[in-house]
């Protein structure tokens, strides 16, 4: 007896759907459980709001400082989530479920979202910390911002896929944190670059992650229909197409 | 159901795993893939499962061509891995009901199927238990149930045997010959024990330094009142004396 019909059927007219919705779910009691993981990816910029934040204040706008640090969250913690694909290589559970059927993008995507509520979970605990402080933003501008962050980090963690699962396990750590620190100064996330010197400021605009903090500090401030706001956007897109196309691409044809 | 012709792999780094081979397995037949350590028989059996491009050859898996149609190679295969596929802080059996509806079978469908297989390999009463902490023989156990587990039409099995208890091994003899008696599923596995590949197999293939060296029903290749142990040393013995010069 071999597959039958009707459980071809099943997999209904939108298998990519269904299976990154199967596959997202699987994962997502694993993703909640690890309260702690959560928590730990989280204090660095926790840390740079409690400790750095008020010096901050006295010439700055936490408007301006909170964006920032979640940037830098977004950066790190999706960052690193190739570590978790790692260890499915090894187990040899990522290649079990390259034999199945399952659409190569949805195997990126059930991932890629339990990355997403994570962040956003994280995002959350530092907006939080936050408002505690002295953080006032519109709720519109929280909402978009959120969003924004959230596809970025996705794109972000879909890349750190394919690095990790190409590159040497052992690299892969220091890598990423060598990498994202420069990316994270580049972008402005602790002073705006509109105070950087013209070399620096011309450079920073290689990154495309300074429009979209630039685009996060105009939503925050409550000014949604701007040309920063539309730069912001267009790269994260931009960004999110390519990085899903680059993962989906390695996660399909791993050679190992 | 599965025809190569001249499928080759060359690693990065120049090693040259598999060179160029051509086999055919009829519908129905179980195919023993022998060959001492390192010959090449998982670097074939993963590029038959479409996990590994080749480096050159095509061939025809489940009636479906390996490069133009990977996928739908996919739906119709099964496949056990020398390593094996368990995740060690979850419970196989969650894993199992998430590959059933990977798929295609629904939830309660994926459920069913899921406790029939766990029963038919001696695994019912593990649901609960993470795979790290699962004996040896278990893992591997859950290892067949997830290549077995949509009754796939062909069977690919890579040391399936390996570390089973004689008792779970005789009952996966007998469950292969079912699924192919029953079924008409059709297997290609690989063995270091050739008395399991006397019994099971119906004709034996023999790969060494990535080509066929030997190819034929388990009686056919027992010439001269040799055992199959004597057999598969005179053939992958010689050829390393050939390369050594001798
Ligand atoms: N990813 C890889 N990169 C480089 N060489 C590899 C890779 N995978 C396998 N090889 C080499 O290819 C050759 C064939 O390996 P393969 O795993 O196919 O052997 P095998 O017949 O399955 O052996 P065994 O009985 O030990 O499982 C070996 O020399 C092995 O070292
Ligand atoms: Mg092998």
């Amino acid at each position: 007896m071999t597959i039958t019909a009707e459980a071809l059927a099943g997999r209904g007219r939108f298998p990519v759907l269904r299976d990154t919705w199967l596959l997202f779910r699987h994962d997502l009691g694993a993703t909640l459980r690890q309260r702690v993981g959560l928590v730990f990816g989280a204090t660095q910029p926790l840390l740079f709001l409690v400790l750095f934040g008020p010096i901050f204040a006295t010439f700055g706008t936490w408007e301006t400082l909170v964006p920032g640090l979640i940037l830098q969250l977004g950066l790190l913690s999706s960052g690193m989530a190739g570590f978790g694909v790692v260890f499915e290589k090894r187990s040899g559970v990522l290649e079990r479920m390259r034999v199945t059927p399952a659409s190569r993008l949805a195997l990126l995507l059930g991932r890629v979202l339990n990355n997403a509520v994570t962040l956003i979970l994280q995002t959350l605990l530092l907006l939080a910390a936050g408002f505690a402080f002295g953080l006032r933003a519109p709720a519109t501008g929280l909402l978009a911002g959120l969003a924004l962050v959230v596809v970025l980090g996705m794109s972000l963690a879909a890349l750190s896929y394919a690095a990790a699962l190409t590159m040497n396990e052992q690299l892969f750590a220091p890598v990423i944190s060598t990498v994202v620190v420069p990316l994270m100064l580049l972008s402005g996330s602790f002073l705006p670059m509109s105070m950087a010197p013209g070399w620096l400021d011309a450079l920073s605009r290689l990154s495309p992650f300074r429009y979209v903090l630039e685009a996060l500090r105009e939503l925050f401030a409550g000014r949604y229909l701007t040309g920063t706001v539309g730069a912001g956007v267009a790269v994260t897109v931009v960004f999110a197409v390519v990085s899903l196309a680059v993962g989906t691409r390695v996660i399909g044809r791993v050679n190992a | 159901m599965i025809e190569t012709v001249g499928l080759s792999k060359t690693f990065k780094g120049g090693v040259e795993a598999v060179g160029g081979v051509d086999l055919t397995v009829e519908r129905g037949e179980i195919v023993g893939f022998l060959g001492p350590n390192g010959a090449g028989k998982t670097t074939t059996m993963r590029m038959l499962t479409t996990l590994l491009p080749p480096t050159s050859g095509t061939a025809t898996v489940a009636g479906h061509d390996l490069l133009a149609d990977p996928r739908g190679v996919r739906r119709r295969i099964g496949y056990v891995s020398q390593g094996g596929g368990i995740n060690p802080v979850a419970p196989p059996a969650r894993e199992l009901e998430l590959q059933a509806m990977l798929y295609g079978m629904r939830r309660e469908e994926a459920r069913a199927r899921t406790r029939e297989v766990m029963t038919r390999l001696d695994l019912a009463g593990l649901e609960d238990r993470p795979g790290g902490a699962l004996s040896g023989g278990q893992r591997r156990r859950f290892d067949l149930a997830f290549g077995m587990l949509h009754r796939p039409a062909l069977l690919f099995l890579d040391e399936p045997t390996t570390g089973l208890d004689p008792q779970s091994r005789a009952n996966l003899w007998d469950h292969i010959r079912a699924l192919r008696d029953e079924h008409g599923v059709t297997v290609f596995l690989t063995t270091h024990y050739l008395d399991e590949a006397d019994a099971l197999c119906d004709r034996l293939l023999i790969i060494d330094h990535g080509r066929i060296v030997a190819e034929g029903a388990p009686a056919e290749l027992k010439t001269g009142g040799r055992t199959l142990d004597e057999v598969f040393l005179d053939i992958t013995g010689r050829s390393l004396r050939e390369e050594a010069g001798v």
